[in-house]
Order: structure tokens, then sequence, then C-alpha cells
């Protein structure tokens, strides 16, 4: 039982993670229809950026506290991820926005293997040690169950920014473009909305969020390392596509979903498949839940206006 | 045989049969003008050759049939796996090539039809990200499955593959000939790969405008379409998934015998995206186009890394850049440019059979512009 309330634990702060990253997936599916690929990268860009900056700031400003050091280190990752997300749509996709559909997603991948290859050249290959700046000391554990602070600060972070998300979404003019845009291109620019202006907006929107939880993966974890973004990227686009993409509220809850199974079914799989699979099947969960979604209900749990789009 | 004269664009147009008859005479002289620059390059060619057969097996799926798979390169090892465990002192087993090869393209062409029947009504971009996780899912196995019981020895993989013997004779020993002069394996490595190519184009020529080949190209025109003229859409789906598996397996056999080793990093993602940037780069849905793609974007990153390395080494005193950087660089901006820039390829698919533009172009369907 302990196990199972602790694991509970576990996967809704990995899952609140992984919700934030596919907010940007999902959004940026809602407008354009596609799936960007270099977006679990722009996280990777996001923890290593702040990692340079938090060491800039320790060597220059030592008597800085532990928390202004993170948050100094985190503005300036939030930066250049949202310069980074612009750039990407401004360079890479805004031309082939019109293009049959696998011509912008072979870009996708381009983009986000050159990313990762840009990250290499810069940082090496080596893993680096992500600086504890919140500790990562369990607290008193209550009912049998640890938490750490870096555990709450990671709930607290991220429940505040998807509340401001949807506020965003639903209460701004902003927003309001936005979900036009989504709705029909040409309508809403008929309408006076910047498409070109919106979709921008959306990307760097969704790169600030991916750095945000890029500086929370690192922390929780305490590495970064050039290919960190991959695995979970694509956790997170399978979370957006469990909850619906193209549904904000839907890629929120496919995030602690996807988190809770995960680390749920990796405390359990050695028993139950007798000890032949381990936890370091961890990773196939997400593939499969990815699989039978797809399969099953393509809209996803929330999802209702893209069933022609699977 | 007129795609392989597309092969040279400029000659290949004006008189085919000597553009023919180049590429024929460049493709049997290929590892005699390699050794010169050493014996490295016959080895790079060889390697460029199985990059070739992956290259036609993944344009069959993507190029014919218009379905993304990112996970490709897990047809490569499950032929490469299957190779390893039945000819090699993994599980003491030895059984001939002629019949390992076949087997590893059998268990390819079942791997296939397993990812291609869930996904048959998954378009575009969803394919490819449920293609993509099952590449990972066998990568993920190879990795894992050394305990509780050893069946893939894990990440250290398999030492010891057998050599390709063709009736009884070991052709990784060379080929002595009188007392002095003996050909190095690597040649005769390069020659049988070449027969395994030539098969393939004409198998996959033959296929193209056959009966089969078109109803693909229909079905990657408009699925909807081909379905109301009465083409068994799932069918042919999963027979382009087969198909293409097979090459993959074979080629995947092949390079477990050359190699001697086969291990799960060889099967990574990057080579899946690598093999798919080749065929974007020559020109998704032609022969011709995706194999001077195989050969550039293999050969590309060797000459990069004989010219760069030591220029870098004599302009900064270091390397800032190694090989493998170097290749993911080259590799990840091919595709970006080709698909800004030229998005039907180095060499467009001109037949009948084929409209690039449908694939990958600069006019817009109805579909794509939602």
């Amino acid at each position: 039982m302990e196990t199972l309330l602790q694991q509970t634990v576990n996967g809704l702060v990995v899952g609140s993670v992984y919700a934030l990253v596919a907010l940007g997936y999902t959004m940026v599916y809602g407008i354009l229809g596609l799936i960007n690929f270099a977006h679990g990268d722009v996280l990777m860009i996001g923890a290593l950026v702040a990692l340079e900056a938090i060491r800039l700031i320790q060597l220059y400003a030592p008597d800085l506290g532990l928390i202004p050091t993170l948050l100094g280190g985190l503005g300036v990752s939030v930066i250049v991820c949202m310069a980074l997300g612009y750039t990407i749509e401004r360079t890479a996709y805004r031309r082939l926005r019109n293009a049959p559909r696998l011509a912008p997603l072979i870009t996708a991948i381009g983009v986000s293997f050159l990313l990762q290859t840009l990250a290499m050249i810069i940082w090496g290959r080596n893993y680096h040690t992500f600086p504890q700046l919140v500790s990562t000391t369990p607290l008193e554990p209550v009912a049998g169950v640890f938490i750490t602070p870096v555990q709450i600060a990671i709930l607290v972070v991220s429940a505040t920014l998807m509340v401001a998300l949807l506020l965003l979404v639903n209460k701004t003019r902003l927003g309001r473009a936005m979900r036009a845009t989504a709705e029909n291109h040409k309508v809403a620019s008929l309408m006076g909305v910047d498409t070109n202006k919106i979709i921008a907006a959306t990307f760097i929107i969704g790169s600030a969020l991916a750095a945000v939880a890029g500086v929370m993966f690192s922390s929780n974890y305490g590495i970064a390392h050039y290919a960190m973004g991959f695995m979970p990227g694509l956790k997170a686009f399978t979370a957006a596509v469990l909850g619906g993409i193209g549904n904000l509220g839907g890629a929120m809850l496919g995030g602690l979903l996807l988190g809770l199974v995960e680390s749920i079914g990796a405390g359990y799989i050695e028993d139950m498949s007798f000890g032949f699979l381990n936890s370091s099947y961890q990773d196939i969960f997400a593939f499969v839940i990815l699989g039978i979604v797809l399969i099953f209900r393509p809209t996803g749990l929330l999802g209702e206006r893209v069933a022609d789009r699977a | 045989m007129n795609q392989l004269a597309l092969a040279i664009p400029w000659l290949g147009k004006r008189n085919p049969a000597a553009a023919r008859w180049v590429v024929i005479a460049l493709a049997l002289a290929a590892p005699l003008i390699a050794v010169l620059f050493g014996k490295t390059w016959v080895r790079i060619l060889d390697f460029a050759m199985l990059y070739v057969m992956l290259a036609i097996g993944l344009n069959l799926v993507v190029g014919f049939a218009g379905l993304l798979d990112l996970g490709y390169i897990a047809f490569y090892a499950v032929g490469a796996y299957t190779f390893a465990f039945l000819a090699s002192p993994h599980f003491d087993i030895h059984l001939p090539f002629w019949l390992v090869l076949p087997a590893g393209a059998g268990f390819a062409a079942l791997a296939g039809i397993i990812l291609g029947l869930p996904t048959l009504r998954l378009r575009g971009d969803y394919l490819a990200i449920v293609t993509l996780g099952f590449g990972e899912i066998v990568r993920i196995f190879l990795n894992n499955l050394n305990h509780p019981i050893n069946i893939t020895n894990g990440p250290q993989g398999i030492n010891m593959v057998d050599p390709l013997v063709l009736f009884g004779w070991d052709i990784s020993q060379g080929l002595q000939i009188g007392e002095s002069f003996k050909i190095n394996s690597l040649f005769l490595y390069y020659y049988v790969f070449l027969a395994f190519v030539v098969l393939s184009i004409i198998l996959v020529q033959r296929l193209q405008i056959s009966r089969i080949g078109r109803a693909w190209a229909a079905i990657r025109d408009d699925e909807l379409a081909a379905k109301a003229i009465g083409i068994n859409t799932r069918n042919m789906k999963l027979l382009a998934f087969s198909l293409g598996a097979t090459f993959g397996g074979v080629s995947g056999g092949l390079f477990a015998a050359f190699q001697g080793f086969v291990s799960p990093e060889s099967f990574s993602l990057m080579e899946s995206i690598a093999v798919l940037t080749m065929i974007v780069f020559g020109g998704m849905g032609n022969l011709a186009g995706v194999i001077v793609g195989a050969l550039a974007l293999t050969a590309l990153p060797e000459i990069l890394r004989y010219v760069a390395v030591p220029v870098q080494q004599a302009l900064f005193d270091r390397v800032i850049l190694d090989p493998e950087v170097l290749r993911m660089l080259l590799l990840s901006l091919a595709m970006i440019f080709m698909m800004l820039l030229r998005p039907s390829g180095l060499i467009p698919a001109y037949s009948r059979y084929s409209r690039p533009e449908l694939v990958v172009g600069k006019e817009s369907s109805g579909e794509a512009a939602k």
C-alpha cells in the first residue's frame, strides 16, 4: 500500500512535467496540425541553458541565495527558449505551412536532430550534474510517503502555469485569437486576426513552458544531457494524444495519467510479469498506451474535433 | 533500366544507353577506384551497399505507398539478430547462410505485418510516431532481454557471428589466386552485396509498374479514392509494410555476417532517421534517386571525416567537431534544407506512377490546407 501511495506521488510529479510539455505539443497541433518534433529538444535546450546561466550566476554573484539563482537561471532559459521557438517557427515551419503534411513533419525531425547536434557541440556528450538549488532530501514522511521539496515546487509551479495558461487562452484577446486560428485560419484572418503573429505566439508560449519543464526535470533528477529531451518529448506527445490532441485540458489530464501509469506500472511490472520484465522496461508504457489510444480512440479521452486527422 | 540512366541526369536524358553503361561500369569498378584511397574506403562502400538496400526497402513503404515509417531500422535489427541467433556461438547454432538469410527476411516480414496490422487506420504523422515507438520498443527489448534468461546478450551484443560461406567457401578469408595474389574479402563482400542490390532493384522496379505498385501509388495519392475503385487498401498496406521490411531483414542479415558482431547500439533511432534522410535527399519514390541519396549520404560524412578532422587540427590544434557530430549535422541540415528548397529530392520522380508533389511538394492538397 505504501508503495502504491509513494508511486502515486512520484507519478503526479513526473506527470505534471509531462503535462507542461504536452501543452506545447497540443497547442501547436491544434493550430497547425503539425507534430512539433523539436519540442522535446527545446526542453533540453531549456535545461542546459539554465545550467549554464546558473553556473555563471554562481561564479559572478556567489552571495545570491539559492532560490534567486535558480529563478535567474530559469528566467534566462525561458527567454532563450522563447527566442528559439520563434526562430524555429519562422525559419523552418512557416514556409511549409501549405505543403502536404509529410514535408513539415520531416523538417521537424530535422530540426530536432539539429538542436541535439548543436547541444552536443556546445555542451559535449557528457552528463552534467544539475545544481540542486531546491533540496532533494525528503521531508518527514506523511503516511509513509516521502516527498522532497523539489517535488512540491514542481507540483506548485506546474499547477500555477496551467491555470495561467487556461486563463490566457480562455479570457484574453490573444487567447480568443488563438482559438479562432485553431478553428479556421482563413476565417480568422478575415476577421482581422494576424494569424502569423498568433502562430508565432503559440510557439513562443509553448517553448517557454518547455523551458520551465526542462529546468524542473533537471532539478528533480539532478542531471542535464544533450539527448535528455527525446524521451520526455515523446511521452509528452503521448500524453497529448491520450488526452485528445488539440485540447488543453486533455493535455493536462493525459500528462498526469501517463505519469501515474508509468510510475505505478514501473513499481509493479516485476511482480506482474513474474520477474521476467523489470523497471528498465518503464519507457515501453508510453508507447503501448500511445498505440492503444490511437487504435481504439484516436480522438483521445477528451478530444472531439480531430477525428479526421488521425 | 531507364531509371538507371536517370542516375546521371545530364547524360541520362540525351543518351540513355551511354548513361546506363557508365552506371554499370561505375558499379563494377567502384571498389577498385575506392582502394586507391585506402582499404577503409572499400569498407565504406560495402556499408553503402547495405544502406542502399535499406533505402530501397524504406522507399517502398514511404515513397511508393506513402506510409511514413520512422522505425524502419527495427526490421534491420530483426534480420541482423536472426542471423546472429542462428549462425554464431551464442546458442551454438551454425546454420548455413542460405537458410538463415531467408529466415531473417521472413521474421522481418512478420514484424512488418505485426506493425502494420494495428496501424492500418493511422495516417501521416500519427503513423510516424507509432512506428517510431515500435522501433524503440524493439531496441529496448534487445537491450534488456539478457535476464532472467539470456536471449540477446543485452547491450554487449552478440560476437563472432559466422561470415558468409558460399558453397563451402568462406568469403571472409579472401580469395587466393596463385601464390602471391590475394583478393581481400572486402572486395568479395562488395560484389555479393552488389548482387543483392541489383536483385532488389530489378524486383522493386518490376513491382512499381505492376498492379501492386499502381495500387500503392493510388493509396498514397488518395486513400479514399483508391478504396472506392476497388483496391483492397488493407492488404496492400500490409504488403507494403512486409515487403519493405523484407529488404530491411536481408540487409540486416548481411550486416551481421559482414560485421561479425551485432549490438543494440547499431539500431538506434538515428539510423532510422539516417535512412529516411537518404531517400528524402535523393528523391522519394524514385529508385535512382534513393540509391544516389544513400550513396551520397554514406560517403559524404566519411569524406568529411577525412577532410574536416585534419583541417580542424591544422587550424585550431584540436578537433572541435568529431566525425559523428559532423554526420548528424549533415543529416539534419540535409533534411531541413531539402524540404525547404527542393522537396522532391535531388532526382525527382518523373514516372507515370509517381507524383512526388502529392507526397512532398509545393502544391497544396485539400487535406493539407487545413
